[in-house]
C-alpha cells in the first residue's frame, strides 16, 4: 500500500513538472537549403518572444524537398507555418486543405518572401570549358548537371530562367526557344531528384562541367568545400526566385498558436533576420539591414519574375511541367 | 521452405476432410490468417483499385500506358529480370560453397550475405555510386574500357544484384542441406559423369527452391526504388524506373497518375508471379513423384 502510494505521488509529481514545463511549440515546414537560417533565427527568435511576453516557446522544423514536404502538410502534417520554395505548393496546400485563403502571398510584404535568391552557374575551377552564359549549355560537350523539375522546386527555377533567356535571345521564337533548351536538356547527363541530390552529383562525384543551382547552396558549396575547387559564374539574366512563406491558419489556431505564429513570420522582416539571411547566402528584401560586406557578395545581374514573365506559377507549371508540357516533349519528341 | 509447403499442399486438405487435422484450432487460425492478411495486404492494395476507379479509361491508359511510362516498365521489369537471373546463378553457386565446404570464415561469410537485407537501401545507392561513378574506384578502371555502369541500365541491375541476392542464398541453403551425399555417391557408381549428376540427381532436388529464389530476386527488384534513383541517373526514356514515374506523379500531386501506374505494375507481377509459382509447382511435382 505504501509502494503504491509512493508511486502515485511520483507519477503526480511527474505530471505537474510537464505541465509547468510545456511549453509551447510551433511548427515549420521548410524545404532543403534553409536548414541552417532556420536554425540561427529560431534561437534568436525564441529569446525575443520570451522578453516580449515571458512565454517559452519551442520551435521544431522539419526540411526536406518542398513538394514532399507540401504533399505531407496537405495529407496532415500539422504545420502551424510553412515555408517553401515555390508559391506553387504553397497554393497546393491552400487549394486543396482550405486551411489558408488562397490570397495568403498580400498578407506579408513582398508577396510574402522575406528573402529571395537567383540561380547561377558553379563551374570547376578555372572555368575550363570557358561557360559565361545560358546559351553555352546547349553547345555540344557541355554536360549540365540539374535535377528534374518534376520532382524539384529549384529545377523548375532553373528551366524557367533558361527558359526566359532563350525567349529574349531568340526574340520570342517559341520553336526555337524549346529547340535550345532541349538542348540543353539533352546535356544533361543525370537528372537527380531533388537540389541536394544534383550538388552532390556535381561536387562530389565529379561528374559535369557546370551545376545549375541556387545562389545560396552554391555560396555555401564554395565555404564547405573551399574556394579554390568552384567558381560562380553569374549568367546576362537569371530569375529572381522568392520562397514564400505563410501561417497554416487552421492548424495554428487549433494549436493555439496563431499570434505565436504571426509574430514568427513577421519578424522575418526586421533588421536582425534581414541580416541574418544575408549572412545565410539569401538575398535579403531589406539590403539596408544586412552588413556591406555580406551583400557585396551578390554580383549585380538582371532579374525577372516568374509573373511577369510567365504569367504566374499556375500557368507556367500547366505549361512546361504537366504531363505532356515543354519539359515532357524534350524526352517524347 | 516454400516448396515444401507447395508440395505438400495438396495433400492436406483431403487429409483433413476424412480425418480432421491433426492440429486442433484451425477455425480461429484461419480466420486470423484471413483478418490479419486483409488488414495488413489486401486493404491497402484495394485502395489502389478504388483510387483509379475514379478515372476514365482514356485517362487511365494515357496515364499507363503513354510512351515514356511503357519505356519504364521495360527497363525495370528488364532489369529485374537480368539481376534475379544472375543472382539465380551466382547465389546457387555461393549457397553450394556455403553448405558444402568448411574454410574458415565461412561463418563470417554466411553472415555477410544478409548484409543487404538490412542496410538501408539508400546506403547501398549512394555506396554504389560512389564507387561505380566516373571517379570511383571500379568507375574510372571500367571507363578505360569504355564500359559506364553508373547512371546506365548495368548500374541499375547492379544495385538491384546487391539488393536481391540474399533471397536466393537463404531459399536455397536449407534445400542444399538436405541433398544426401550418398545420391551423389551412388549416382557416381553407376557410372555418371561429374555433369551427368548435376543435372539429373541435383538439379530437379533445389530447382523449386531456385525459383522460389529467383522470384523473390525478381519481386524485390520491381518495387525497389531507394538505392535505383541514386545510381540511376532518372533520365526519361532510358533510365527512369517506374516506382520513380509514381514518385514524379506524387510530387505533381496527381494521385490517380501514380495509382494508375502502380495498378499496371501490380497486375503485371502479379501474374508473373503466378506464372513462376506454377512453374515451380509443376517442376517439383514432376520430381517429387517420378
Amino acid at each position: 500500500m505504501k509502494h503504491y502510494k509512493k508511486n502515485l505521488t511520483l507519477l503526480a509529481g511527474l505530471l505537474l513538472a510537464t505541465s509547468t514545463y510545456a511549453a509551447k511549440e510551433l511548427l515549420n515546414v521548410s524545404y532543403d537549403p534553409t536548414r541552417e537560417f532556420y536554425k540561427e533565427y529560431n534561437d534568436w527568435f525564441t529569446k525575443q518572444w520570451k522578453q516580449d511576453t515571458g512565454e517559452d516557446v519551442r520551435i521544431k522544423q522539419s526540411h526536406g524537398g518542398a513538394g514532399k514536404q507540401a504533399r505531407s502538410v496537405i495529407d496532415g502534417l500539422a504545420a502551424d507555418v510553412v515555408t517553401l520554395a515555390l508559391a506553387y505548393d504553397i497554393d497546393a496546400i491552400s487549394s486543396r486543405t482550405g486551411k489558408f485563403p488562397s490570397d495568403w502571398q498580400s498578407r506579408l510584404p513582398n508577396g510574402s518572401a522575406p528573402y529571395t535568391s537567383t540561380i547561377v552557374f558553379l563551374v570547376r575551377e578555372g572555368n575550363p570549358k570557358g561557360i559565361k552564359d545560358w546559351g553555352d549549355l546547349a553547345k555540344p560537350g557541355i554536360e549540365v548537371i540539374t535535377p528534374n523539375p518534376k520532382t524539384s522546386g529549384g529545377a523548375r527555377w532553373n528551366f524557367l530562367a533558361a527558359y526566359a533567356w532563350a525567349r529574349e535571345a531568340f526574340d520570342g521564337d517559341i520553336a526555337k526557344v524549346e529547340d535550345f533548351v532541349g538542348r540543353v536538356y539533352k546535356n544533361v547527363p543525370v537528372l537527380d531528384s531533388g537540389a541536394r541530390g544534383s550538388t552532390t552529383t556535381f561536387v562530389q562525384r565529379g561528374i559535369g562541367d557546370v551545376l545549375l543551382a541556387w545562389e545560396n547552396e552554391a555560396f555555401l558549396s564554395l565555404k564547405e568545400l573551399g574556394e579554390d575547387s568552384f567558381d560562380i559564374v553569374v549568367p546576362s539574366v537569371s530569375i529572381l526566385a522568392r520562397p514564400p512563406v505563410t501561417v497554416v491558419d487552421e492548424n495554428a489556431k487549433k494549436h493555439g498558436n496563431l499570434k505565436l505564429a504571426n509574430a514568427y513570420l513577421e519578424k522575418l522582416y526586421t533588421p536582425f533576420a534581414q541580416r541574418l539571411v544575408a549572412k545565410h547566402f539569401y538575398r535579403p528584401f531589406l539590403p539596408e539591414f544586412a552588413d556591406a560586406e555580406d551583400i557585396a557578395r551578390f554580383p549585380k545581374v538582371k532579374l525577372i519574375t516568374v509573373d511577369e514573365a510567365f504569367g504566374g506559377w499556375q500557368k507556367a507549371q500547366a505549361e512546361h511541367f504537366s504531363d505532356g508540357g515543354t519539359f515532357d516533349r524534350i524526352y517524347t519528341k | 521452405m516454400t516448396q515444401h509447403a507447395t508440395a505438400t499442399a495438396p495433400k492436406t486438405p483431403r487429409r483433413s476432410k476424412k480425418r480432421g487435422s491433426v492440429l486442433p484450432g484451425f477455425t480461429p487460425t484461419m480466420g486470423f490468417t484471413i483478418a490479419y492478411l486483409s488488414l495488413i495486404v489486401l486493404i491497402p492494395l484495394s485502395t489502389v483499385f478504388l483510387k483509379t476507379a475514379g478515372m476514365s479509361w482514356a485517362e487511365f491508359v494515357e496515364a499507363g500506358f503513354s510512351t515514356r511510362v511503357l519505356a519504364a516498365y521495360k527497363l525495370t521489369f528488364g532489369t529485374a529480370f537480368l539481376a534475379a537471373l544472375v543472382n539465380a546463378v551466382f547465389g546457387l553457386l555461393l549457397a553450394w560453397v556455403l553448405v558444402r565446404y568448411r574454410f574458415p570464415g565461412r561463418r563470417l561469410i554466411d553472415g555477410m550475405v544478409d548484409l543487404p537485407f538490412a542496410l538501408p537501401t539508400a546506403v547501398a545507392g549512394i555506396a554504389l555510386t560512389a564507387i561505380y561513378s566516373r571517379n570511383g574506384w571500379m568507375g574510372s578502371w571500367l571507363e578505360d574500357l569504355g564500359i559506364k555502369v553508373a547512371y546506365t541500365p548495368i548500374g541499375i541491375t547492379i544495385a538491384l544484384i546487391f539488393i536481391g541476392l540474399p533471397f536466393v542464398v537463404r531459399t536455397l541453403q536449407p534445400v542444399i542441406e538436405e541433398i544426401d551425399v550418398e545420391l551423389e555417391e551412388a549416382a557416381a557408381t553407376l557410372g555418371a559423369g561429374r555433369w551427368t549428376i548435376f543435372r539429373k540427381v541435383l538439379f530437379p532436388t533445389f530447382f523449386p527452391a531456385l525459383l522460389t529464389g529467383f522470384a523473390l530476386a525478381f519481386a524485390r527488384g520491381i518495387g525497389e526504388y531507394g538505392s535505383v534513383v541514386f545510381i540511376s541517373g532518372n533520365m526519361p526514356m532510358r533510365t527512369e524506373i517506374a516506382p520513380l514515374l509514381i514518385v514524379t506523379k506524387l510530387e505533381q500531386y496527381d494521385y490517380m497518375g501514380a495509382t494508375a501506374i502502380a495498378l499496371v505494375m501490380l497486375v503485371i507481377s502479379f501474374f508473373l508471379l503466378l506464372a513462376i509459382n506454377l512453374l515451380q509447382r509443376w517442376s517439383s511435382q514432376r520430381i517429387g513423384h517420378s
